[in-house]
């Protein structure tokens, strides 16, 4: 089973539907593991209980990291590998992608108002985070201005690879922008190194959220599919519509036809 | 090359002539500063302050004003597919239409500068930073805002989808920008370290910007 086997969507679609129930059990069952072990580690010692946000928190802000990357692969395949699959990959990943980023702030936000004792700080990791939202955000825009998909996908994937090579360019400079301005505040994350009562549930949590992340992405990518099916088959039926009212429509005919067969 | 030059040439000329719209950048360049003052109040030394910061937004806002005419009226007669289709590798002819655009829009930006300066309360060193880093950074906004121009004209919307794809963009050029003219102005930092990193960013955007808008023009207009 090779990548370029899951390149017909009939296939793919088969596929995943043998799969998704698996992957969701699994998403389930760790998830559950994760949330009993973590709201039983122990308080820290500084933060008390609140430390236990870390467990949504960090997954969260990993994952928005991580999805950009998922895209950005996916666009390489949109560009490069002419993958079929690709872009339907990249476009069901963005929303997916800025909840993750939603709620990674949101957390964050959570938890910095008892510890900073502020909801919002122009911290460089908090500005940074917010700065890929509002890439996920005008990605969205992007995807959802063309109703082309094809047009929308290349479009979409140049946009997502200088978005890739530019996102590390932005860190950085924000973290440099910060230093400019801030000297050192009190805003250091618990500990630099876990205990080991932490660090487990952290990453039973991690695991979980990037299994959910899969289930819930091919979940999105059964319903691009279907949706471009149903969107060529209406386009298809219009074209019958106009074919049988006016001589001289064949070649709409055809055009819906060979957009039937891409999608 | 004698192509590109003409490209240049042409793209150039018909930007200063009427209807071309270079010099509508420097005008709007000017009522951003001018409308500053009515936001944050008319103190002078407040405004000396922050007078830096306002003409980096001003000459950001500004050249992203003119940018999405850069593919869009080639677009509409035609000459953009004979771009496309010329001898000439698209890479290389995006750069000479991105270089023509900078020097009919982004250049009039740096020139106005010190006129505007005066109206901000900045002295000659300052005027001279803020003038001497948006020389240095406006190329950056330039090549990464043809990348928003290129997408936008393959997708027959400009405007305000362009700006939310750019803007995000444009972050470090803005920060130091900034950064630069502050430390020349008031220290302690010194001006080196930022303005290289300014001049880093232009030539990495002058590489990234003319093969992404290729790209996005090859996979695009077809």
């Amino acid at each position: 089973m090779t990548l370029i086997d899951l390149a017909n969507p009939s296939r793919f679609l088969a596929l995943t539907a043998r799969v998704l129930p698996w992957l969701a059990g699994a998403t389930v069952i760790l998830l559950a593991i994760g949330l009993y072990q973590s709201a039983f580690a122990p308080d820290d010692y500084q933060q008390g209980a609140t430390v236990k946000i870390m467990f949504i928190h960090v997954p969260n802000a990993w994952l928005s990291m991580f999805v950009w990357g998922v895209m950005s692969v996916a666009s390489l395949g949109t560009l490069v590998w002419r993958h079929p699959l690709a872009d339907v990959a990249a476009k069901a990943a963005a929303p997916i992608g800025a909840a993750f980023t939603f709620l990674a702030l949101l957390t964050g936000s959570l938890w910095g108002r008892p510890m900073w004792g502020t909801y919002w700080e122009w911290d460089a990791r908090l500005t940074s985070v917010l700065i890929l939202f509002l890439m996920y955000l005008g990605l969205m825009a992007l995807w959802r201005a063309v109703e082309d998909p094809s047009r929308a996908a290349r479009a979409a994937a140049v946009l997502t690879l200088v978005g890739a090579i530019n996102l590390p360019i932005i860190k950085f400079s924000v973290d440099w922008w910060n230093t400019l301005h801030q000297p050192a505040s009190v805003m250091r994350m618990g500990g630099s190194t876990l205990d080991k009562s932490f660090l487990i549930p952290l990453l039973v949590m991690a695991i979980a959220f990037t299994l959910l992340f899969v289930t819930l992405h091919l979940a999105a990518m059964r319903n691009e599919i279907l949706r471009r099916r149903v969107r060529s088959l209406q386009m298809m039926q219009a074209s019958r519509i106009a074919f049988s009212s006016e001589m001289g429509a064949g070649s709409r005919e055809e055009n819906a036809s060979k957009e039937a067969g891409a999608a | 090359m004698t192509a590109l030059s003409a490209l240049v040439r042409r793209d150039v000329r018909i930007a200063l002539r009427v209807g071309g719209g270079a010099l509508i950048g420097v005008l709007f360049f000017l009522t951003v500063v001018v409308l500053m003052p009515f936001a944050v109040g008319p103190d002078l030394a407040l405004l000396s302050r922050l007078g830096p910061a306002i003409l980096w937004l001003g000459a950001l806002l500004a050249s992203l004003l003119t940018l999405d005419r850069l593919f869009m009226a080639d677009h509409e007669d035609g000459s953009l597919d004979l771009i496309t289709m010329s001898r000439t590798p698209l890479e290389l002819a995006c750069a000479a239409k991105a270089l023509a655009h900078w020097l009919a829009a982004g250049l009039p930006l740096i020139v106005a500068t010190p006129v505007l300066g005066l109206l901000l309360n900045l002295d000659m060193v300052a005027t001279g930073a803020v003038a001497l880093t948006l020389l240095a950074g406006t190329p950056a906004l330039t090549f990464t805002g043809m990348i928003g121009a290129a997408l936008a004209v393959t997708l027959h919307r400009g405007g305000l989808l362009m700006a939310v794809l750019v803007l995000p963009l444009s972050i470090p050029v803005l920060i130091f920008g900034v950064a630069a003219s502050q430390a020349a102005i008031i220290g302690p930092m010194s001006f080196g370290a930022p303005f290289s990193i300014l001049c880093a960013l232009s030539l990495v955007s002058l590489v990234i910007g003319p093969f992404a808008a290729a790209a996005s023009l090859r996979h695009g207009l077809d």
